[in-house]
């Protein structure tokens, strides 16, 4: 009796054993998951989602750097800046060098990236050579391109003037600054799209290409109804991130002169710009994180219409490579 | 239905798990030291060159219970954010504070956040206006003074020579006189003579040394913004630019073009400051003919300086005031002058021999401690700068901008002022 209680015991003790290491592993399968990728939305949680609520907090109240909350007013600083002639001018210059820098950037990206594609000799030189630029500081690249677009003895200007030329004034009118500013920009990031894009490529498998050429298709053609085609996804992707960065663009302008303001009638203030001398100068915080609240909003809407448009579009690339296969 | 709770359970513990890590990641830096009444840590915060870097061995070794860190931080913008975001966050800040005159004001409103280091030790030390400028309305001492900017005039001897003016320093003085006005008038002197070469740098600079001393430029002493009705303002804001149409190089200051022009003969004279002199020497290297004049347009001008301060965020306010005090006295400030040629702020130190006889190769060997001696006793203004002081010198700084790169008439450029100014309140 002892001895089959005994038994039985055990048995039960191991099966309880059993069971537990069970649901051990049944945890470790369902929840661990969960577990690893947890860190990032953590992380995300505190350093993006929560900043992302306080601003919108700070942005109804009356706020001073130094003397921290005051009264809760409501949308008044929305108003303040809507109605004030800065807004709506750092807006014009953020997409004006927004799109200065963007569009010539994913074109030039993608020419860089065809050719890289071509059996070069010492390709890793050349990959990696267009990749240094993005390696480099931009402060650093803003001091190096000031020397270029100085007023009065920049390189450019005297060389427009030994041509007898009316020198540029980068820092006075408003569309040369931008293009200065758009250069800086289009010189840090062109190479790092080129190598995101020539990655793309490398994955478009060959034999289309063999395929295309024993047609009689030129590289031209291959390049056009084959590798775009193939590639939108990720020139969807280069043209999100770029978007969302280039609405953002802070440091080149900053470090474009050295006041750092955008220019004295602000030719070349970008809301970035604007959110840093509204806070840090002004020290009106409230309205500063108003003006990023609607920056954030700008971003979103344009992200969408974005994605929706480039969507589109390779929606019906989609179909036309596959109807040009299955012909 | 039923898998829901589990999943929640899941997201649930993956959060305590991960947040359990980053705590405490976190508490490790955040390590408090007691005050204790043997040893005592400081840390001193700084930036640029305060010439102190031995004199905190000398001080270690005179007090062998207190250890000091020295941090030190790049450019003054540094040390202005670092410390504005830790007064903000209210811990943080190192228990003696470097900040300079022109962040002073904005400071000066949250003068609670400071120890008040009046003492009769310290009583007299600074020259009258470099300690009222550090006093707030209650009369509490916030910081202790270190260095000053004394202005006079520098200039280039030889362009003058070219122009048929007198080079001798003394000379030079008398013809450039003691008032905006013959400033001005000696400029168009130099400009008639055909030379081609501009008088002064730029609207802005000259600005700064106008507007130092108006006594209430833009704001009364209760904080009330008077800037865009005061009529000194404006008439210095006319003549300025009055003289500015002909004598500008229209050259911003510190700007690349700027710097550039210190090596092709863009201006013959500037407002200068004592630690102006290393600047231009560095940036005209190579060029011969600078040379200070001992006298400044209008009275005297102070541009720039430095001054310690105590946070009330100090665990050791008495340890960390006792250290200040000693930076900041005349022997010691001689010592940081010798070394990193900071000029001192302090009585004593001004009638040193040793400051009296320095000179200045660079600048046609002028006894340039003897005149910022006296350029700095012939300062007799105090100018008011509140809280918006900063932001407002700031827009018409701009202001004078827009009409020297031609994109507004002096007119519309006022105007565009007003309205900036009114944004800020």
């Amino acid at each position: 009796m002892t001895t089959t209680s005994a038994a039985v015991e055990v048995n039960a003790r191991s099966i309880r054993r059993i069971a537990f290491s069970h649901m051990l592993g049944r945890w470790d399968v369902r929840f661990s998951p969960y577990l690893y990728i947890s860190p990032f939305f953590l992380v995300f949680g505190v350093m993006g989602l929560f900043p992302l609520l306080y601003t919108a907090w700070v942005s109804v109240h009356d706020w001073n750097l130094i003397g921290g909350q005051g009264d809760f007013v409501g949308l008044e600083n929305f108003v303040t800046v809507l109605t004030q002639g800065y807004f709506w001018n750092s807006l014009r210059n953020t997409f004006s060098i927004f799109l200065l820098s963007s569009i010539p950037q994913v074109l030039l990206a993608l020419g860089i990236a065809a050719v890289l594609d071509f059996n070069l000799r010492g390709k890793t030189f050349w990959r990696m050579g267009v990749l240094l630029p993005y390696v480099v500081a931009p402060v650093a690249v803003a001091l190096i391109f000031n020397d270029l677009f100085g007023d009065k003895y920049g390189l450019i200007n005297s060389a427009i003037g030994g041509l007898g030329l009316e020198p540029i004034r980068w820092h006075v009118d408003v569309i040369p600054s931008h293009l200065a500013i758009a250069t800086m920009v289009n010189f840090r990031w062109t190479g790092y799209n080129a190598l995101i894009f020539l990655a793309a490529m490398q994955a478009v498998p060959r034999d289309y290409y063999e395929a295309a050429i024993i047609d009689g298709a030129n590289r031209w053609r291959t390049f056009r109804s084959i590798t775009l085609p193939l590639l939108r996804p990720i020139i969807i992707f280069v043209i999100l991130t770029s978007t969302i960065g280039g609405l953002q663009i802070f440091d080149e302008a900053r470090m474009f002169d050295n006041v750092g303001q955008g220019g004295a009638s602000r030719q070349w203030q970008t809301l970035t710009l604007y959110i840093y001398e509204l806070g840090w100068n002004q020290r009106n915080f409230g309205r500063a994180s108003a003006v990023a609240w609607l920056l954030f909003l700008i971003i979103i809407v344009i992200a969408v219409a974005n994605f929706l448009i480039t969507r589109r579009i390779a929606g019906t690339a989609d179909r036309k490579l596959r109807t040009a296969r299955k012909a | 239905m039923k898998r829901f709770p589990r999943t929640t359970l899941a997201v649930t513990v993956a959060g305590a798990a991960s947040f359990a890590l980053v705590m405490s990641g976190c508490s490790a830096g955040a390590g408090t030291e007691q005050s204790a009444d043997k040893n005592v840590k400081l840390t001193v915060a700084t930036f640029n060159e305060f010439g102190y870097d031995d004199l905190f061995g000398e001080y270690e070794k005179a007090n062998p219970n207190v250890t000091i860190t020295h941090k030190k931080a790049a450019t003054s913008n540094e040390a202005r954010d670092n410390l504005t975001t830790r007064l903000a966050a209210g811990s943080g800040l190192s228990d003696v504070e470097a900040i300079e005159v022109d962040w002073l004001p904005e400071l000066l409103k949250y003068s609670d956040q400071f120890v008040d280091l009046t003492s009769d030790d310290v009583k007299d030390r600074w020259l009258d206006w470099k300690a009222k400028a550090a006093t707030d309305a209650d009369g509490r001492l916030i910081a202790y003074g270190t260095d000053i900017g004394p202005e006079g005039v520098c200039y280039r001897s030889d362009l003058f020579a070219a122009a048929g003016l007198p080079t001798d320093r003394a000379e030079v003085a008398k013809l450039l006189g003691t008032s905006w006005d013959s400033y001005f008038a000696a400029g168009k002197t130099f400009a008639a003579a055909g030379t081609n070469v501009p008088w002064f740098d730029s609207a802005g600079a000259t600005w700064q040394g106008v507007v130092n001393q108006i006594p209430n430029a833009y704001e009364k002493k209760d904080g009330t913004i008077i800037a865009t009705e005061n009529p000194e303002v404006k008439a210095a804001y006319t003549s300025v630019l009055d003289a500015s149409s002909t004598l500008s190089a229209h050259l911003g200051q510190w700007s690349d073009d700027w710097t550039a022009s210190f090596q092709n003969n863009g201006f013959a004279t500037m407002l200068c400051p004592g630690w102006m002199l290393g600047v231009i020497s560095g940036n005209a290297e190579g060029v011969t003919g600078w040379d200070v004049a001992d006298t400044f347009p209008g009275g005297g001008g102070n541009w720039g300086g430095s001054y310690l301060t105590v946070p009330n965020q100090s665990k050791h306010q008495k340890e960390a005031q006792k250290l200040a005090s000693w930076l900041t006295a005349p022997e010691q400030q001689l010592k940081a002058f010798a070394s990193k040629g900071t000029f001192p702020s302090q009585v004593d130190a001004l009638k040193s021999d040793e400051l009296l006889g320095a000179t200045n190769p660079f600048f046609n060997n002028a006894p340039t401690g003897q005149i910022l001696a006296n350029r700095a006793a012939a300062v007799d203004v105090t100018p008011f700068k509140g809280e918006f002081y900063f932001a407002i010198n700031d827009a018409m700084q701009q202001a004078l901008t827009r009409v020297e790169d031609g994109t507004m008439t002096p007119d519309q450029s006022w105007a565009q002022w007003t309205t900036d100014v009114k944004a800020l309140g």
